[in-house]
């Protein structure tokens, strides 16, 4: 079970708190009605999956219900940064191979 | 009967409480402090089991977790009766039953043991895959017999008595494990004023301090023992946990200990406490440690009853003062194990002969030995036991120096008892949880915990330390890092010192050679539960079975409830031999959750009955069950579903609600619909990127129904949201869906668009609603309030207003689910039995008849409204219901939902949509979930046209419902379909409307 | 291939069992294939085994990173059965379920193949309409499927409390009696046996760490071991590392993958003789020949490679079966475990060609791969001898999630999640 610190409520809780709400950083495009219908469905559906450094969305469902998101290691499971929507993690993809 | 191999004295038993218990029918007595298994040996029993496979005797092995054989039945009731229970973990108490769990008819003589010697050699691991094939019908058959040879104990036929529960820790510092290294770093860190919990599975803390005569400074041990145990408990910041195992490790610190608070004391737990507790432990710090298993060494027939581990010999005898036997023989690799042969000997009886498979081996140890006129054969083994049902000789060997061979010259040495030694294996396995792998280390011969992300420390045998004074300092050491990590100040605490006996390289040996090759020699066990040989092995590996997961699973090696402890490391490492491999190269399978089994119930605690989840009731639910309601579980939410008068049947209550509420006055309690409070100057743009249809001219006092799809067009819930205010709405959603929508709007408006001014909140539970419909509702009402004017021209359909009912405050919400006149009375929930109760006060003369959900269902399909989840399930969209009339495309902002409906498959024709369904035998109510079929007498399979969604009879209308999904639907109007039901009755049904009564809906405006 | 039968036991026993044969070889893998086939998992050999058995394709390759079967098909719950509600999905499971019946014969390995049969309870009236609908599906679909009332389930599971007073009482069930378990670990050891005897390379300890493309067109595959295999066709069928293989190959796919926990109790003796499966109080259970309990729990919420999942998701299950199964309250639990699955979003798999010329996928089987086994094979192998897809795998094209024909068994309840 994950202890996930929540980046509004400045402590760590429970991940029975929380739910994981899929990949983090999407962003519904500008003008919906302008997509192919490829395009709206690699909006929808299409995500990276990788092993090892992910950005997911995450809520504090059962606390401040605040959507925030969570740079973690989806193979040791690690959480290495928690962030407010709007704000950038330090660790990119780029920097994946300094993690492992 | 007596205790023959008791000793007179010694052991940490309380000889002033004799305990009496059974097994396998008899009677025996045996001391408080005993555990099942030191009991049971004290009294001579020996053939405890017979194996799985084989169906040959076995007797206790092992002293502690590792045991395979003593696994038991334990229970004096049938609602106490607990399975598997393994004797050597199980403490004595006053009354114990106890069975054994194999060996059909009986122990003594055993049927399948007779066919187990001639089909024995019938039975090669995987034996199973390659028979029992012919003919194809006839697995059935085989199967029903294998199955009968299935399990070791029984699950209880009645429900458990008992109780179970959780509690939560949070704590600086886990210890594992109370042996010395664990104490030592407890003492440290809690010393520090760090929060520590230190957990041990057994009955007393203090580990390997409580088997052997140590001496600490110059003192036995167990003084040392007792002073740090009274130190730790005296810590308000300690807590100590002794019959409490950690089970399980888990991501970021999570831990669980499973406590055995009761079993110990008698066969139900005492009044009022729970029998086990499930501790759920977030550790800032985690050390380890665990200990160490003693490694048998395999040779043939070592699952003779007397065949044991030499460490749980001297357990027995040390601890328990029990002697299993008169003349001992033991085996050993390494001079640690010399130990038991001194302490047999310092009980009294014969040691035979140490056994060293080392050539040459020359110490303090075998010295002392000389010194006790003990016989050591160093560069020797025990190839094989003889004797029928237990042990009566050992067939000795010279052994080559690399271990690979017997080199002859036997000599049978006539004894009762083998006890043997291949060296410690570390207790790696909750390291390993969390995804480590462990690494062999040469040293040690074995495998140590690997690297880890999680916030953990090793010390003492875990870590491959096996020393009493390695075990001693690290454990201090580690023990006052992880209290500094965890943010104390903290120093290693002084420890002992033991006087030690130097010690030689002990050797890597796993499996004894004998003359004849594995394949033909006497069976060499190297799982005794799961009964794998190490010919077994062998087969695997030369079948192809290259893996050691594959080896494993082929053989069934480490399957059984002993999960491996006692043999993993042999098979692997026999498995490595057969396959040219190192052991490294072989690797190890992976170590899971549980450490040893834990009881359901204590993993389930509370959380069972009426616990299970939370009921969730209205404010007038006392109401609902005194007027004999059956209630219909929607979510969480108990809502009355209908009320049938005495003697009515299900449909004549229903018949009874819906026409009162058609012909005069129903009434709903509505009170568990989502209801959320939106508020802010973005609100009403909010609304309109959320809902499909149009929000942007919503006047004040105005309500509106709304359509909410996801992303791919496809309607998820739908609800009447009114304007309370310029900037302030409030929505109402499906009562299963109130949560789910909720955190739909928070994720788009915290993620998309935060740019909105907009605030939402919950507000489900602080409202009692109560809808009144039906013709007379205007009048009712008005006998209620006096400050809401219900002029139908100024409180018009749609509308809502604010005043006071029956002397409460109120709004009231002059919408519809049924197609009357209908309002909907929201009241603070404390007040809503005494509106509800006003209503029935002033409605008895209406007949006012309160009315469940599935009139509410009947009544609503009557006008052909949609109930989301019922005739949606997340394939149709708005377009599909008929409800273009919901979805507004011109409004400025690309709402959720209108460009997933324009996707291809989307705009298709063809699509099921939803129509309305008239059986042409109007007695006939299709089953909801009937699919029905252009030709009924198709082959199957049929070309499914789409599903009944809802379908009643309808009392108004004298006739029966329904809704569903078509292909094409909506163009099909008129046309006949047919459903072809389970019962083989085709029934034909005639596409029309959804809408079944006034469809101008004359009847709500009036 | 050495054929096994209870007379060829008997034979061996009489030589101590030294002279069985290796169930596959251990090729040194060939420059170039027809086909390459990622992932040495029970969907990847059952498509060996029918490329070569019905398309006379045997120059096969199945690269494996680690062991035959050691992904999902070596920690699943086992369950075989067929009635799912779309037609789509419904056909192709059916089309699984009639191939397993008689593939032991036709493996000449025996998967202890249990038609013990499944029931899928219901426990609200909502679930009960699902029931109905989807028990009428398959009836239509042929496929066998009756539904049960309270006093049906109880008759199949005596032991099941079944009391209106429960949190979520049983209001009844569907019941397939052609469903039921089969020993998960000899259907990758069958196929496999199988297809080696036929000349398929199976090829363990093999990581590709790329796939190679020229101009838009997959033309083998980079090992770590082995270094370049080359293959005219390449078949991924790897699970949980789908999307690892798919950004080798530079485009995404809608499939995630998350943690899926089951775990056993110890075994005792047989006293459940059916499969029951809830997905409203959420777990579902079977005892094995061994008489070990086979507990399914739930998929946790994140992505994850871990093969591990949280605790709280155990502890749901196991609430749900002590629920339903009070007197199981004292049996213990011995061991849980966790697989990577990989889901789609509308719980259906991916049978496809790809972006890529010449590299199709065969994936996002989330929960329900092991059923499909040998109809995932079946139609897979046809799918790679022809170039385009096989008609049952139609429907399940990736581009379904570009045009919206989706089979959401999701929304519809006929899997669990």
């Amino acid at each position: 079970m994950f202890y996930i610190y929540c980046p509004y409520c400045g402590e760590h809780r429970e991940e029975e708190e929380f739910h994981a709400k899929g990949q983090a950083h999407l962003a519904r495009p500008e003008d919906p009605d302008a997509c192919s219908d490829e395009e709206w469905g690699n909006f929808l559906y299409f995500r990276s999956n990788p092993r090892g450094l992910y950005h997911e969305l995450w809520v504090h469902a059962i606390g401040c219900r605040k959507f925030f998101n969570i740079a973690r290691d989806t193979q040791t499971y690690e959480i290495l940064e928690t962030y407010r929507i709007g704000e950038s993690p330090n660790l990119s993809q780029s920097t994946e191979q300094l993690q492992s | 009967m007596t205790q023959s191999n008791r000793l007179p004295r010694g052991g940490r038993i309380d000889r002033s409480r004799p305990l009496t218990f059974q097994f396998n029918g008899q009677t025996y007595q045996g001391f408080a402090g005993d555990s099942l298994a030191s009991a049971l040996l004290a009294n001579g029993v020996d053939v405890i089991g017979r194996s799985f496979k084989y169906s040959r005797p076995r007797g206790i092995v092992a002293a502690g977790a590792e045991e395979p054989n003593a696994v038991f039945q334990i229970g004096a009731t049938e609602a106490t009766q607990t399975p598997n229970v393994r004797a050597t973990q199980q403490e004595l108490f006053e009354g114990l039953v106890s069975q054994p769990t194999s060996g059909w008819p009986n122990l003594k003589f055993d049927f399948m043991g007779v066919m187990g010697t001639i089909l024995g050699r019938m039975l090669p691991p995987g034996f199973y895959y390659k028979t029992f094939m012919f003919p194809q019908a006839a697995w059935d058959t085989y199967e029903k017999y294998i199955r009968k040879a299935a399990g070791l104990g029984r699950s209880p036929r009645e429900p458990d008595a008992d109780i179970y529960d959780h509690l939560n820790q949070h704590t600086d510092v886990l210890v594992v494990g109370a042996g010395p290294a664990g104490l030592a770093a407890a003492l440290s860190a809690a010393r520090s004023g760090a929060r520590v919990i230190l957990a041990d599975e057994q009955a007393e803390m203090g580990g390997s301090l409580l088997d052997g005569g140590d001496t600490l400074d110059g003192q036995p041990a167990a003084k040392w023992l007792k002073a740090t145990l009274e130190e730790l408990a005296s810590y308000d910041n300690v807590l100590l946990l002794p019959r409490s195992t950690v089970n399980g490790y888990h991501d970021h610190n999570f831990l669980t200990i499973h406590e055995r608070r009761t079993d110990h004391l008698s066969d139900r737990a005492p009044a009022g406490q729970s029998r086990q507790r499930l501790h759920r432990v977030r550790a800032q710090w985690v050390v380890l440690a665990t200990g160490a298993h003693e490694r048998p060494l395999v040779y043939g027939n070592n699952d003779l009853p007397g065949c044991m581990l030499a460490s749980a010999v001297s357990t027995y005898i040390n601890r328990y003062a029990v002697v299993p036997g008169q003349r001992l023989v033991l085996m050993t690799t390494n001079d640690n194990a010399y130990r038991t042969a001194f302490d047999w000997q310092d009980a009294g009886r014969e040691v035979v002969a140490i056994v060293d498979t080392r050539q040459g081996a020359a110490g303090a140890w075998q010295a002392e030995a000389r010194r006790r006129g003990i016989k050591v054969l160093t560069g020797h083994a025990v190839i094989e036991a003889r004797g029928r049902k237990h042990v009566q000789g050992a067939v000795v060997s010279g052994l080559s120096a690399d271990g690979s061979q017997a080199l002859g010259s036997d000599q049978v040495l006539v004894c009762d008892t083998i006890a043997t030694s291949g060296g410690w294996s570390p207790a790696v396995h909750l390291s390993c949880h969390t995804g480590s792998r462990p690494i062999w280390d040469d040293d040690v011969i074995g495998f140590v915990p690997g690297k880890t992300v999680q916030k953990q420390l090793v010390a003492g045998a875990v870590a491959g330390h096996f020393g009493l004074n390695e075990c001693l300092e690290e454990g201090a050491s580690l023990g006052a890092l992880a209290a500094t990590n965890a943010g104390f100040t903290a120093e290693p605490a002084a420890v002992p010192a033991a006087e030690t006996r130097p010690e030689t390289r002990p050797m890597a040996l796993f499996c004894v050679p004998h003359h004849k090759r594995n394949s033909r020699a006497p069976k060499q066990f190297v799982d005794f539960q799961t009964d794998v040989t190490a010919a077994a092995i062998e087969l695997a590996t030369r079948e192809g079975f290259e893996s050691i997961e594959h080896v494993k699973r082929y053989t069934a090696m480490g399957f059984g409830t002993d999960q491996g402890k006692l043999g993993n490391i042999n098979g692997m490492a026999i498995a490595a031999k057969s396959l040219n491999q190192t052991i490294p190269q072989t690797g190890t399978t992976i170590f899971r959750p549980n450490y040893t089994p834990v009881t359901f119930g204590a993993i389930v605690g509370r959380h069972v009955d009426d616990l299970f989840d939370p009921k969730r009731y209205t404010a007038m639910h006392e109401w609902h069950v005194k007027h004999g309601a059956k209630f219909e579980d929607v979510g969480q939410w108990k809502r009355p579903w209908y009320y049938p008068k005495p003697g009515e049947t299900m449909q004549q209550a229903l018949n009874r609600e819906c026409l009162a509420t058609r012909n005069s006055i129903g009434i709903l309690d509505a009170s568990t619909l989502g209801k959320i409070d939106i508020q802010g100057k973005d609100a009403r743009e909010f609304l309109g990127r959320v809902y499909t249809n149009a929000w942007a001219k919503l006047a004040v006092g105005k309500c509106r129904y709304g359509l909410m799809c996801h992303e791919d067009g496809m309607v998820f819930d739908d609800g009447v949201t009114s304007c309370l205010g310029e900037n302030h709405f409030l929505m109402t959603t499906t009562t299963g869906g109130a949560a789910g929508v909720l955190e739909w709007l928070e994720l788009y408006h915290q993620t998309e668009w935060p740019e909105l001014e907009v605030y939402m909140n919950t507000v489900t539970d602080h409202w009692a609603t109560m809808t009144i419909a039906g013709p007379n509702a205007r009048k009712l009402l008005a006998e209620l309030t006096d400050d809401i004017d219900l002029d139908r021209d100024t409180f018009k359909f749609m509308d809502w207003r604010q005043g006071t009912v029956a002397g409460v405050p109120a709004r009231v919400f002059r919408i519809s689910f049924t197609g009357e006149l209908s309002y909907e009375i929201n009241v603070q929930a404390h007040y809503g039995l005494h509106v509800w109760e006003k209503l029935f006060e002033h409605g008895a003369k209406y007949d006012l008849t309160p009315y469940g959900t599935e009139t509410m269902h009947i009544l609503r399909a009557e006008k052909g409204f949609i109930i989301a989840g019922q005739d949606t399930d997340g394939s149709v969209h708005p377009y599909d219901l008929g409800m273009s009339w919901a979805v507004k495309e011109d409004k400025p902002f690309s709402f959720i939902g209108k460009r997933g409906m324009k996707r291809e498959d989307c705009v298709r024709t063809d699509r099921k949509q939803l129509v309305g369904l008239k059986t042409l035998d109007p007695g006939i109510v299709l089953p909801e979930g009937a699919q029905a079929v252009d030709d009924p007498n198709q082959p199957k399979p049929m070309r499914m046209l789409g599903h009944i969604t809802s379908s009643y009879y309808s009392a108004n209308l004298k006739r029966s419902i329904a809704m569903g999904v078509i292909r094409n639907g909506h163009n099909r109007e008129g046309d006949i379909v047919y459903y072809p039901l389970e019962n083989g009755r085709v029934v034909e049904a005639e596409i029309c409307g959804t809408i079944f009564l006034d469809p101008k809906g004359e009847r709500q405006n009036v | 291939m050495q054929k096994y039968s209870g007379f060829g036991l008997l034979k061996h026993a009489l030589t101590y069992h030294e002279n069985w044969q290796r169930v596959w070889r251990n090729p040194k893998p060939k420059r170039k294939y027809d086909v390459i086939i990622v992932g040495g998992g029970g969907h990847g050999l059952a498509t060996a085994y029918y490329l070569a058995k019905e398309h006379g394709i045997t120059n096969v390759a199945v690269v494996e990173k680690g062991y035959l079967g050691g992904g999902n098909t070596a920690r699943n719950t086992t369950i075989v059965r067929s009635n799912y509600l779309w037609d789509e999905a419904a056909l192709l499971y059916e089309h699984a379920m009639k191939l397993w019946e008689g593939l032991s014969q036709d493996l000449n390995y025996n998967l202890m193949f249990s038609q013990r049969g499944v029931l899928n309870l219901g426990h609200t009236l909502q679930d009960m309409r699902d029931i109905q609908r989807r028990v009428n599906a398959n009836r239509l679909n042929g496929i066998d499927s009756v539904a049960l009332d309270t006093q049906g389930v109880q008759e199949i599971v005596p032991i099941m409390d079944c009391n209106a007073n429960r949190r979520y009482p049983v209001l009844g069930a569907s019941w397939q009696p052609r469903a039921g378990v089969a020993r998960h670990d000899a259907v990758a050891w069958g196929f496999a046996r199988a297809a080696d005897a036929m000349g398929v390379d199976l090829i363990q300890q093999c990581e590709v760490t790329d796939i190679i493309t020229e101009d838009g067109t997959a033309v083998g595959v980079d090992t770590k071991q082995h270094g370049v295999l080359r293959g005219d066709r390449i078949g991924c069928v790897v699970a949980g590392n789908s999307g690892v293989l798919a950004k080798m190959a530079g485009f995404e796919l809608p499939v995630e993958s998350h943690p899926l926990q089951a775990l056993v109790s110890e075994p005792i003796r047989p006293i459940l003789d059916t499969v029951v499966m809830s997905n409203h109080v959420h777990g579902y259970i079977s005892q094995s020949d061994k008489g070990d309990l086979v507990i399914g729990a739930g998929i946790d919420g994140y992505n994850g490679y871990g093969q591990r999942g949280s605790y709280p998701t155990i502890e749901h299950t196991l609430q749900a079966i002590v629920e339903m199964f009070p007197i199981f309250s004292r049996v213990r639990m011995n061991r849980q475990w966790g697989g990577i699955v990989d889901t789609c979003p509308d719980a259906c798999p991916i049978i496809s060609d790809t972006p890529v010329e010449n590299l199709f996928f065969n994936c996002g089987w989330g929960t329900g791969g092991f059923k499909a086994t040998p109809g995932s094979g079946h139609v897979f192998a046809s799918t790679l001898a022809k170039g385009k897809a096989h008609e049952l795998a139609k429907p399940f094209s990736m581009f379904r999630f570009h045009n919206g024909a989706l089979i959401d068994e999701h929304g519809a309840a006929g899997v669990a999640h």
